[in-house]
């Protein structure tokens, strides 16, 4: 692959090209202010998106599709831990902070220094009696750094953690108040609450989100002072407009969307108290318009039949002030879900044609682009073979659900597309104003909801529905795709074997990465699709491959390994095919993952050139 | 296998105080072990200190095979098959349905179902099935079990019967907040009419109540919906683990007496084992 690569790069028609697309990269880039980096030097990474468009857009451009087959690993550092990688590591200066999967482990590395020798290491005391409640393996999305010198993690038993950046010593922990106009609010693994995303870090506030739909936890995102942890203020997902902080109407483009304490009109009687819509995506902001965006997941706990209504503020994109948490708008995706299409995945922010847009590609397999400014539907276009809907009406916001793929308890439905894991699950996708066009890791996975199978839970059998997960249209059971998203179209495809579950990374270099579950790391022509260069880590990747320059001034790219998550829950605990619907059916789909890869976290990273040896004694 | 092991050594060696899972991790069965999966606060199943009907079952089968009885402490909640059992981070669920798809199950050694319970002053004690139409008016007590078509067959067929809002939903995720008693209580207290419950729940609680409570079962099948409402309850273990299921048939039927005398000792309501496909496979 490398020949033939090399005689294509070689023509300098591409050269050519490759110059002009760089240049008008730099001007989109030069357009943004400081704030939306913390000020972070062009070669340093210092949220988990790197700026907070979530764009994980690099400007550095040392490693090009010209020279990318020399890429090669210079070192590698083993996490620890064995669970499954989501998120990147942080590089601050010297530093680069890297997380784990249960229990959470943060690192420090010194990057200046010839293998990146620990600084410090903080094991967080953690109950393993949080491991049964966790959902999809033992995951953590990621650290959020504020510029005064600390480190932020959320702990999987619930809590929200802050550290000295210099020294790894604890600060303060936090957690989500335990009481709302609702009653007592679950905010511990006691109570079925964990926490696993990244918190976003705005100016002197820290946000911090919630997962354990599962266990009928209300949605909410959190905010708290960066220095004390003192808690600010909490927006709930579902509820009166005021534990939501909606003042008006929600989205005034949208009839549906519009009138008084929707999220607790569209619930059946006090059903909203424990209605989910958990909150363990990634956040965004936007510095100029002082909003940030994320989403929520699914509403939980009956099956859909007792939950008749919209379930809002389930399946939401989110805007909101920092500051204060009201609500400046907000956009229902999937009304009434019926298939466990969780929307917290990424809200991306980008601009085109003067518009401040926004792009979402969600579980229910519609690519999203929406007006940040006032949360209004430019495009949905499916990406990838989606069946649950005929399309979304752009005048009313609604998709128009097809009743043939619809699931209730009352009959079975096959062949639903996308499965419930998604199109596309958490795994961040990448924006490269060079191209115009987002970099979507996605799966390609349909399902049967059939029946209803005998099953047992807190000491009495109940009827579930058997969730079986097979792979779509093609046969692959992943796909990495380069997205217009103002046309809505797939501009070209890569098809891979098992899902493509860890997230993208684009730089100025024309590149695109990306990591496979075998634990292949990809790098790709932006404009071509055409795979330039890839490396075997040591397990599957469902982490997020970012980029830094180093103190010796080269160009680095880092990638955590390790697999787990949703689609790897199979390897990660020790679960056979034999059961196709264990792992919420996940095992009918990747049943077999553990003959491609194993357990193990393990960050690699690579450059063009070997570091300095470290000096002998 | 050896490396899960291992991996949760190299977990827990940097915590201070060793919490329950310390003490378990998946392994191979032992000779002269026997290894229960069981919740530790579930009553009237199972607890930490050992006073349900569950581990009175266990400490049984213990006694017949002569061996130590260990426990590994795993809410019953979504994955208790998948992972703590299938894991071998134990041997044997005391309690598995007789259709239960995700494990081996022995023949089953008691049937109970859905009951429908209510204050006995409130008059209610001729419902017998989900066409009543007094269920449309009344406030009714239910169990939320999971997420999506996920649930007790009784509030999946509500829905069909067109019982929908008039509900509240009692969690079963037990913590300091949610207690497995909270579902009866609900009726004692006038919180609902009329709670619907599994049998052992309902039997237990029931006889504790100082409100005098009635209990009727709701029929063995249902007009509108094809599942059941009683279950076949049998053990479970894990498929490849034949020989130790028919070890558990042996013991079942030679116990069999004292196990119901559990049973009866713990107001479990049971009916007469009915074959059922699926049963002891």
């Amino acid at each position: 692959m490398n020949r033939s690569t090399k005689k294509l790069l070689s023509g300098t028609l591409v050269a050519g090209l490759s110059l002009a697309l760089a240049a008008s990269a730099e001007a989109q880039q030069a357009a943004r202010s400081g704030a939306w980096t913390l000020n972070a030097p062009e070669g340093e990474w210092h949220m988990t998106g790197r700026d907070y468009s979530l764009q994980r857009f690099s400007p550095l451009k040392q490693i090009t599709t010209a020279n990318v087959m020399d890429l090669r690993p210079v070192w590698s550092f083993s996490t620890g831990t064995l669970r499954g990688h989501e998120g990147n590591p942080l590089v601050i200066g010297n530093m680069m902070y890297v997380h784990t999967s249960f229990p959470n482990i943060v690192y420090a590395l010194d990057i200046s220094k010839p293998g990146a020798p620990q600084v410090w290491k903080y094991v967080p005391n953690q109950s393993p009696d949080a491991i049964p409640i966790a959902c999809c393996d033992l995951v953590n999305r990621g650290l959020a750094y504020h510029p005064s010198g600390k480190i932020y993690i959320q702990l999987l038993q619930g809590e929200l953690l802050a550290l000295d950046a210099k020294t790894g010593k604890e600060l303060w922990k936090a957690k989500h108040p335990e009481t709302s106009g609702a009653g007592t609010e679950a905010t511990g693994y006691k109570q079925g609450a964990t926490m696993t995303n990244a918190p976003i870090v705005i100016k002197d506030v820290v946000i911090a989100g919630i997962s354990g739909g599962e266990f009928g936890v209300r949605g909410r995102v959190s905010a708290f002072n960066a220095s004390t942890g003192k808690h600010m203020w909490t927006a709930y997902s579902t509820g009166p407009d005021n534990e939501v902080m909606i003042s008006g109407d929600a989205n005034a483009n949208y009839a549906s969307h519009k009138g008084k304490d929707l999220g607790v009109s569209t619930w059946q009687g006090d059903e909203w108290k424990r209605g989910g819509g958990t909150t363990w995506g990634w956040y965004s902001y936007d510095p100029d318009l002082n909003l940030f965006y994320y989403s929520t997941g699914n509403p939980g706990s009956w099956n859909p039949d007792q939950r008749p209504g919209d379930n809002k503020w389930s399946m939401t994109i989110f805007a909101r002030n920092p500051e204060t948490g009201q609500a400046k708008w907000a956009y229902q995706m999937t009304p009434h879900d019926e298939w466990d299409y969780d929307g917290v995945n990424e809200n991306v922010l980008f601009e085109s044609g003067g518009q401040k847009l926004l792009a979402h590609f969600d579980r229910n397999g519609i690519g999203y682009t929406l007006d940040r400014t006032n949360g209004k539907v430019i495009v949905a276009k499916p990406f990838g073979p989606v069946n649950w809907t005929k399309g979304v009406n752009l005048t009313t916001g609604v998709p128009d659900k097809d009743p043939k793929y619809g699931t209730t308890a009352k009959r079975n439905t096959e062949g639903i597309c996308p499965a419930a894991i998604g199109f596309k699950d958490q795994q961040p996708s990448a924006y490269s104003p060079m191209t115009g066009f987002f970099y979507v890791p996605a799966n390609n996975i349909c399902m049967d909801y059939e029946g209803v199978e005998v099953k047992y839970t807190a000491g009495q059998p109940y009827v579930g529905a058997i969730v079986r997960m097979f792979p779509g249209p093609g046969g692959n059971r992943g796909r990495f795709i380069a997205w217009d998203p103002m046309k809505g179209s797939v501009v070209w495809e890569i098809k891979e074997n098992l899902a493509a579950y860890g997230g993208a990374l684009t730089t100025a270099g024309g590149l695109v990465f990306y990591g496979t579950m075998e634990g292949w790391l990809k790098a790709v022509d932006q404009k071509t699709g055409k795979v330039l260069w890839a490396y075997k880590t040591p397990s599957g990747i469902i982490g997020n491959p970012m980029t830094y320059n180093g103190p010796d001034g080269q160009q680095y790219v880092a990638v955590l390994s390790g697999i787990g998550g949703w689609a790897g829950i199979g390897v990660a605990a020790g679960i056979g095919a034999e059961d196709p619907t264990a792992g919420l059916g996940a095992l009918g789909a990747f049943g077999d993952a553990g003959q491609f890869s194993t357990q193990g976290g393990v960050l690699t990273v690579f450059a063009l050139k070997n570091m300095a040896p470290p000096a002998g004694r | 296998m050896i490396v899960l092991v291992l991996f949760v050594l190299a977990l827990l060696a940097p915590l201070a105080a060793p919490a329950p899972l310390a003490a378990q991790r998946p392994s191979l069965p032992q000779p002269g072990v026997l290894r229960v999966c069981a919740d530790p606060d579930n009553m009237p199943l199972s607890n930490e200190k050992g006073e349900g009907f569950e581990n009175k079952i266990a400490e049984l089968i213990a006694k017949e095979w002569k061996s130590e009885l260990r426990y590994a402490w795993w809410p019953v909640r979504r994955g208790f098959f998948a992972r703590a059992l299938n894991g071998r981070y134990c041997d044997i669920a005391i309690e598995a349905p007789g259709g239960l798809d995700i494990a081996a199950v022995t023949k089953p050694y008691y049937r109970s179902g859905y009951f429908f319970v209510s204050r006995k002053d409130h008059n209610l004690a001729d419902m017998t099935s989900l066409d009543d139409p007094r269920l449309k008016k009344l406030m009714i007590g239910i169990h939320l079990l999971n997420s999506d078509a996920e649930n007790a067959p009784p509030a999946m067929a509500l829905s069909r019967h067109g019982v929908v809002g008039n509900l509240k939903g009692y969690n079963t995720f037990y913590s300091d907040i949610n207690r497995p008693e909270a579902i009866v209580d609900a009726v004692a207290n006038k919180e609902v009419d009329v709670a619907i419950v599994w049998g052992p729940l309902a039997g237990y609680f029931v006889k504790q109540s100082k409100v005098p409570l009635v209990m009727v079962p709701l029929a063995e099948r249902d007009s509108l919906v094809d599942y059941p409402f009683r279950f076949n309850i049998a053990m479970g273990v894990r498929r490849r683990d034949r020989e130790l299921r028919d070890s558990l048939n042996t013991v079942l039927a030679k116990r069999a007496p004292e196990i119901q005398a559990i049973l009866d000792q713990y107001a479990v309501p049971h009916f007469p084992v009915q074959e059922e496909r699926g049963d002891g496979r």
